[in-house]
């Protein structure tokens, strides 16, 4: 028998997120993916400065808190024709590096974990077994026996006090639950341990934005952190050996406790490396580039980026194809907008417009009129193709061009899961993917690091570049684009300037690239292809569901976005 | 001191390390040379509680000399330490229902990096966190079902994190809108406490041009003690220290005239900025990277917005008091106040320049005055009449006393809004 199911809200995600899917025979055989809340911030953000849009585009998200921040000052950068100082670029990357590592930490410990974790039965693990678990794993310091009694001992009185919190109604004694006991308490004791970890460590952006959330410091030309190794007030020998001291702890955290923990856990659910595997199509638009150049897609300086840009087709990790940011669109079809040249266009962000057009049901509402529009996201193509974006597609690429960091570590990883690489292309291998580039990330943060210091030794200390901040420098008439590698995978950001303020402003970003719905020729987007095929025990409760939806890591704040294109000569009169 | 972690025993990687140049606040300094902070002071706690202590290997002294640091962080009377300490030895943990809509998440990911009490303290062993999306285990009808439940009875506390749209199909969860799943969890709640800029003064969904008709959490809720612990986002200890505030006492804290708990919102920026003596002395950086910069003179030049804005960002510092934005070289940007989006912008103007009124006012000229002075041009600007009489207010206003005395709780605050926010669309 048929049965629709609905998911929603979808937790331990950014943002709203609903899914309805149809469930036959134990398994979901088709799928729609909703954004279900927008706000309209590249609105917002016409008609103001574009020295400050930033700051705007930064609170599309709180968690990937930086990416947005990224990639509009290398947008508004490349419009006006500006190269940031190189150390104001290494230190960039060493914010958005940290962004990665915390946001996979926080993303495996305190959102998906509990798809694959029963917390309830780690009550009746044998801490002495979940020690020797430990030590067969890594060297992670907290691993006695008396370490895992003791928090065992908190869970019990927790449970005990019978209030389970936000542990309430999980899929607790779900038989898609495989962990041992023991292997579910070191799990829940490394969430209490991820949390004070991701405390500490976010101080990275701290010492070099000020705070986290919503670190203070980009400018259009460089950064506002100054480097001066004889002031207190500006980064110096103190603040480079904490920064050290804390991306040494991440690496340490990461190494002994997230890619061990993930690989001990995944080796219980192999199955889950034949479900999920979505479409099969691969992009990134690379990132980290040791010469501060940012990516532009293209070959040019391809080698020089830590994550190369690509794409791959048809899971064939033999072709790397290049990247052209121009062949970009987005479509609308089923979305709810409209475009002025009729609704079945595929548009270039640069030519973006969109147009709100709620057609969805009035709330309350029990379904959503799925043949229609039925999501505020976009369907972002590339070239009319569906595209996956994120850790596995950067591993992928990275794995395709032959880097040895990545293509070791993924090799390695796969063998002691006892996989081969078919087994990437699956929910299984989002997350490996993902703690891999975790690793890869947090060592080369401390290259970076240590290119930051070679540079500040030799007295290259700008980070700050004046020449075009006047706006009386500027065209009359300029547009540009910037790309980022964020944790969710490739995000991109069109900026047009007129008279010296935005004058239209696109956001194409990772989870629009995943999330989005169907497009106008009924091509399903990623989300919605890899769902289909995933097992679901007791519809009622669709913990597999979480499980596929998780690998993706939703953000869904990110991915719903407007510009009104009618709005615009509107604000151009009340700016002032 | 009080930015250093304090652990009740959690598992910890790693501890944060003692950091140089830490300044404590000022409201902290008292507090620190109070007998208190060292636990001399007694509180009647329970022998299960006790025993729970000694389970988690913290000495009666230790716990007793964290929550003498709570009181302090609150800015609240050292004598109100034991009955904190009481408050958090009793069993019984509050459900708290915490709700997000037109939001980034930034607020929850804030409240994560809460560092007194930490947020592992606070969901295991001081509240019961049974509704928040991004942190719990259920989904979809359990998630719901969840919710349902920790609402069956009243008396609960309710967070709300983001906007509120009026236009429909703007923010649906589980199929409802955002303004009926709010009245519904409103309704029940004890008290409400709205959490970031957009949930208390409806923040960035309600800058120019307001693409979905947003609103603040005071514009739909109505007879309900609400607290706005407002900033895009709030200062982590900030959320923390409010809701411990709430256990503690039973009620919200005292608040300004914008709703805003009086411990964290009280003092003006500038007046506690660590660069305040580069100001008083003239001595401001002129442009990103220069020497002042770099030696770090007054951000006034570069459009720091701190002299018009209230928040604790200097004294509390972010993420366990490692730094600021002014302390990290960019300017304030008044994050913590209404409408700031429109208010506050161009972000890198000078402030009196901030409206374009062409005012090229000298840093002499706008001084202590500053406050005053832009609630001239508020008024020349035609923004709303609140806007004056808040301005006003604060330009009267006086940093609050240090004598000792708790401040009249203001927990009730007005449920129309809250006295002098600002009406309209200020900006636009």
């Amino acid at each position: 028998m048929s049965q629709r199911i609905v998911v929603d809200p979808v937790t331990r995600i950014e943002g709203h997120l609903r899914v309805e899917a149809q469930v036959e025979g134990g398994q979901v055989t088709d799928a729609w993916s909703s954004g279900t809340m927008w706000r309209g911030i590249e609105n917002v953000i016409l008609g103001r400065d574009p020295r400050e849009a930033w700051l705007f585009a930064q609170r599309i998200c709180g968690v990937c808190t930086t990416v947005h921040a990224q990639a509009s000052v290398r947008a508004v950068e490349d419009a006006l024709g500006i190269t940031p100082p190189l150390a104001a670029s290494l230190i960039r990357d060493l914010i958005a590096l940290s962004q990665i590592i915390h946001d996979h930490t926080i993303h495996f410990y305190q959102m998906q974990a509990f798809d694959w974790v029963d917390v309830l039965a780690a009550l009746h693990a044998d801490p002495v077994k979940t020690a020797a678990i430990q030590a067969s794993l890594s060297d992670y310091p907290a691993s006695g026996a008396s370490y895992f009694r003791g928090v065992q001992g908190k869970l019990q009185a927790f449970v005990n006090g019978g209030n389970l919190g936000p542990f309430a109604n999980g899929y607790w004694g779900h038989p898609a639950y495989k962990l041992p006991p023991e292997v579910d308490l070191l799990a829940v004791s490394h969430y209490l341990d991820a949390l004070t970890f991701q405390r500490n460590f976010i101080r990275v952006q701290a010492y070099l934005g000020g705070k986290n959330p919503h670190p203070q410091t980009y400018l259009v030309g460089g950064i506002a952190r100054p480097i001066d190794l004889n002031s207190d007030d500006a980064l110096n020998d103190e603040g480079l050996a904490q920064l050290e001291d804390l991306f040494t702890s991440a690496l340490h955290f990461v190494t002994q406790a997230l890619l061990p923990d993930l690989v001990a856990i995944m080796g219980y659910y192999p199955d889950w490396a034949k479900i999920g595997a979505g479409t099969g199509n691969y992009l990134d638009f690379g990132d980290f580039s040791s010469t501060g150049v940012p990516p532009r897609g293209g070959t040019l300086n391809n080698a020089s980026l830590f994550f190369p840009a690509g794409v791959i087709r048809d899971r064939n990790l033999t072709r790397l194809e290049t990247l052209d940011p121009m062949r970009l669109t987005e479509e609308v079809a089923r979305s709810w907008y409209t475009y002025s040249g009729g609704n079945d266009e595929a548009v270039q962000p640069y030519q973006g417009e969109t147009r709100p057009n709620y057609t969805g049901p009035t709330p309350p509402y029990a379904h959503l009129d799925v043949d229609s529009q039925y999501s505020w996201l976009k369907s972002p193509r590339y070239g009319g193709a569906v595209m996956e974006t994120g850790p596995l597609a950067r591993m992928l690429i990275s794995y395709a061009d032959g880097r040895p960091q990545v293509k070791n570590l993924i090799n390695s990883t796969l063998d002691q899961l006892h996989l081969g690489t078919n087994a990437l292309f699956s929910t299984l291998g989002r997350q490996l993917a993902r703690g891999v580039e975790t690793v890869v990330v947090a060592q080369q943060a401390l290259v970076v690091l240590t290119q930051l210091r070679e540079l500040i030794a030799s007295g290259n200390t700008q980070t700050f570049d004046d020449s075009k901040w006047d706006p009386s420098t500027w065209p009359a008439s300029a547009r540009g684009f910037g790309l980022h590698a964020g944790p969710r995978g490739a995000l991109s950001h069109w900026v047009e300037i007129n008279d010296g303020k935005v004058s239209n402003y696109q956001v194409v970003s990772p989870t629009t690239w995943n999330a989005g719905p169907r497009d106008a020729s009924g091509q399903r987007g990623p989300y919605e292809t890899a769902l289909i095929g995933t097992p679901v025990h007791d519809p009622t409760q669709p913990v597999e569901i979480l499980r596929t939806l998780h690998s993706f890591d939703p953000c869904m704040a990110c991915a719903a976005h407007i510009l009104d294109a009618d709005g615009t000569e509107l604000l151009r009169v009340k700016v002032q | 001191m009080a930015q250093r972690v304090v652990s009740l025993g959690f598992p910890s990687f790693r501890k944060a390390d003692a950091l140089p140049g830490l300044q404590s606040a000022p409201v902290l300094a008292s507090a620190q040379q109070d007998d208190a902070t060292s636990g001399d002071f007694d509180a009647d706690l329970p022998a299960g509680f006790l025993a729970t202590l000694r389970a988690h290997k913290v000495s009666r002294r230790r716990f007793l000399g964290y929550c003498a640091t709570l009181t302090a962080v609150l800015a609240l009377p050292a004598a109100l330490a034991p009955k904190v300490a009481e408050a958090l030895a009793a069993t019984n943990k509050p459900r708290v229902v915490w709700l997000e809509f037109q939001d980034c998440t930034g607020c929850t990911e804030s409240f994560l990096r809460a560092s007194d009490p930490d947020v592992g303290q606070l969901i295991l062993n001081l509240i019961s966190l049974d509704y928040q999306e991004t942190m719990m285990a259920a989904a979809g009808t359990q998630a719901e079902a969840a919710k349902a439940a920790a609402m069956a009875e009243p008396g609960y506390l309710l967070v709300v994190e983001g906007s509120i749209p009026s236009d429909v199909g703007a923010c649906t969860i589980g199929g409802r809108s955002a303004t009926d799943i709010l009245t519904e969890a409103a309704s029940g709640a004890a008290a409400v406490l709205a959490v970031g800029t957009c949930a208390t003064f409806g923040g960035i969904p309600k800058a120019r041009p307001n693409p979905t008709s947003a609103v603040s959490v005071s514009d739909i809720v109505a007879g309900k003690p609400l607290v706005n612990v407002s900033g895009c986002p709030p200062v982590p200890d900030n959320i923390a220290a409010t809701i411990v505030h709430f256990l503690s006492f039973g009620s919200l804290p005292a608040a300004d005239g914008l709703g805003r708990p009086l411990f964290a919102y009280g003092n003006r920026i500038h007046d506690a900025c660590e660069r305040r003596a580069h100001y008083d002395a003239g001595e401001f950086a002129l442009s990103f990277g220069d020497e002042g910069h770099a030696n770090g003179w007054c951000l006034y030049r570069l459009g720091c917005k701190g002299p018009d804005t209230f928040n604790s960002c200097p004294t509390t510092r972010w993420n366990s008091g490692t730094s600021w934005p002014v302390a990290a070289g960019h300017g304030c940007i008044g994050c913590s106040e209404p409408d700031f989006w429109d208010t506050m912008t161009p972000f890198y103007a000078t402030l009196p320049d901030v409206h374009d009124f062409g005012v090229e006012a000298t840093s002499t000229e706008i001084g202590l005055g500053v406050v005053a002075g832009t609630a001239a041009l508020f008024a020349a600007h035609g923004v709303g009449k609140a806007v004056q009489q808040h301005m006003a207010d604060r330009a009267d206003r006086k940093p609050p006393a240090d004598d000792g005395q708790p401040r009249p709780g203001t927990g009730d605050i007005p449920a129309d809004g809250s006295g002098d926010r600002t009406e309209g669309e200020a900006g636009a």
